[in-house]
């Protein structure tokens, strides 16, 4: 190794294809990682103080503007823990139309993130644009698969982007059935897709790394988690929702405003779908497992390059489980439940695109907002990424920075980080000393 | 009478960021005959849905390039790619403004005629409202989308 790549600081400052803007600086001593910063700026706190004074029932509306990609998830971790803190429980076609809603909101985001975002990496090219000038059919499949999942959402949300039909207790408006039943053909041609997509990512070339994780997802007695479920890990970590802030701490580290969230105790966690498939192979669809198989993917993933398989898999998964529930529909003979307020302290914990979003609300008599705490999928990974990249860098320190400083984007981009959940403007900084 | 789309771009609860929704909110008032008026909530890739198969596109988005708060560019990007200064890498979505024109672009789904209009904002951390010089920029733009969806969608 020659004596300066030994010592040396790895900085970049915009990280392209993440959702938002991102900064990252790796220190390199004496031919040691002496030190890894993913700096993010800024938490979902001005949310968390926004909704204080607010009506229990916008809490649904308000959080679902802090992430274009994932409103869904905002929406149901908001309205689930408004339901718990009212005591009441949504069951029945209100829970699988939210289920579907939900798989809708993952096909949207897992196409984004696989075709635009993440293949590009795996194939040499520096961005989408340059992936579709040579590979357009590719490229056309993965916004069509997008577009499916966009259907399902403004189908049920109303509008794409910022659903408006969600609500505490339900919907505003249930479809009929056989307006639902109208969202199946789009649907099945999007499974075919994604069983391609597996085949077609599988078949990319992965670095050699893998990671012993504790991973965190939702389980369920019967679902592959989306919606509900008790927190597990692969660590014996299993606990209600309601639980979360008992085990998990968030710690101020210096080079961020972010709080950074660990497992009282034990540190790092992982969550995302590399946790869920993890902790949920045996959830999945006969399908999704048969195509996971096919892919060569074992029952746990630990490789986070590969996470673009997983990514896949559950691709296949959530139009398998969306086409589901979509034949056993049968309109409710209400939109929504009744969801009076009463003074309580709520909990409410979903699969975002991304892993969990847990939401946790105190409200007082009248329904009044009296406090709101918001913990983002990126926040909790923020330390695993850190981690990973300490040690990625490790093993690679003979590469030439501008070669590793890619190599670091791609680390970071295996996690899908949507910053703006997290933060609005993060940058990834490489400087030499 | 031709088929316009015209695309609001912008986080409602990032300041300044919410410019291109203001216009378009406004815009929603006038009813443009011939034009469809779309929110693109922090998910410039529903430019590419909404503008396949129209003739001509107008694309609003807030821009952070260091100008004076408040100017107004218009650019034309029916035949050439947007500067990368004002739409590039440096975006609050997934994917820029600019790169999704682009792939547009390259997949041969982009309108014959785009117009994209960015206005220089001077805040975007997490809160509401727009500040002054971007409030009146957004009525100067309000003024000039609703010239230019007029032209381009022709006689009624």
């Amino acid at each position: 190794m020659s004596p300066d790549r030994r010592t040396r600081t790895i900085k970049v400052d915009a990280l392209a294809r993440v959702e938002g803007e991102g900064a990252m600086l790796i220190r390199i001593a004496g031919g040691r990682v002496s030190e890894v910063q993913l700096r993010i700026y800024e938490p979902p706190r001005f949310f968390e103080a926004f909704l204080r004074g607010r009506g229990y029932t916008e809490a649904v509306d308000i959080t679902s503007r802090i992430c274009g990609i994932c409103p869904i998830a905002y929406q149901m971790s908001a309205a689930n823990a408004m339901e718990d803190a009212c005591g009441v429980r949504v069951d029945g076609a209100l829970h699988d139309l939210r289920r579907i809603i939900y798989c809708g909101e993952w096909i949207e985001s897992h196409a984004l993130h696989v075709y635009l975002l993440h293949a590009p990496d795996f194939l040499g090219y520096e961005s989408a644009v340059q992936l579709a000038r040579d590979h357009a059919a590719i490229v056309q499949r993965g916004l069509q698969l997008k577009k499916a999942g966009n259907g399902l959402m403004a189908l049920l949300g109303g509008r794409e982007v910022h659903p408006i039909n969600v609500r505490v207790g339900g919907f505003y408006r249930v479809p009929t059935t056989s307006e639902l039943r109208a969202a199946a053909e789009p649907l099945k041609w999007a499974r075919d897709a994604a069983l391609e997509t597996v085949r077609w990512v599988s078949r990319f070339s992965f670095p050699d790394f893998e990671q012993d994780y504790e991973m965190v997802a939702l389980r369920h007695p019967s679902e592959y988690p989306i919606t509900e479920g008790r927190l597990v890990s692969t660590r014996g970590l299993d606990i209600a929702v309601r639980e979360f802030a008992d085990h998990v701490i968030e710690e101020h580290v210096p080079h961020s405003n972010a709080l950074h969230a660990a497992i009282r105790g034990r540190g790092t966690y992982l969550v995302g779908p590399m946790a869920r498939y993890a902790l949920n192979f045996d959830r999945l669809s006969p399908l999704a497992r048969e195509a996971a198989r096919e892919a060569g993917l074992g029952p746990v993933c630990r490789n986070p390059f590969q996470s673009i398989v997983v990514r896949a898999v559950e691709l296949v998964y959530a139009c398998d489980e969306a086409l589901r529930l979509i034949e056993r529909y049968e309109r409710p003979d209400r939109p929504a439940l009744e969801v009076p307020p009463r003074a309580a302290t709520g909990h409410g914990c979903t699969e975002a695109p991304r892993g969990i979003l847990y939401h946790r609300y105190t409200i007082d008599a009248s329904g009044t907002i009296l406090d709101a705490k918001i913990v983002p999928p990126t926040s909790q990974n923020q330390k695993a990424i850190e981690e990973d990249l300490a040690r990625f860098v490790q093993d690679r320190l003979d590469l030439p920075t501008d070669a590793m400083t890619w190599q670091c984007e791609q680390a970071i981009r295996n996690y899908d980080p949507c910053i703006s959940c997290a933060t609005h403007f993060l940058r990834l900084e490489v400087e030499q000393v | 009478m031709k088929r316009v789309v015209v695309v609001g771009v912008g986080n409602a609860y990032r300041r300044d960021d919410a410019a291109g929704l203001a216009v378009v909110r406004r815009l929603r008032e006038a009813v443009l005959p011939g034009t469809v008026v779309v929110e693109a909530e922090a998910d410039p890739m529903l430019i590419l849905e909404h503008c396949a198969g129209a003739e001509a596109a107008v694309i609003i988005d807030a821009v952070s390039s260091g100008g004076q708060p408040g100017t107004v560019y218009r650019l034309d990007a029916g035949g050439s790619p947007l500067p990368e200064r004002l739409f590039g890498a440096t975006s609050t979505h997934a994917l820029s403004v600019g790169e999704v024109v682009e792939l547009a672009r390259t997949l041969g789904t982009l309108p014959p005629r785009v117009t994209v209009f960015g206005i220089e904002g001077r805040a975007f951390e997490a809160g509401e409202g727009l500040s002054p010089e971007v409030a009146d920029a957004v009525e100067q733009v309000v003024a000039a989308v609703s010239a230019e969806a007029a032209m381009a969608a022709g006689p009624a």
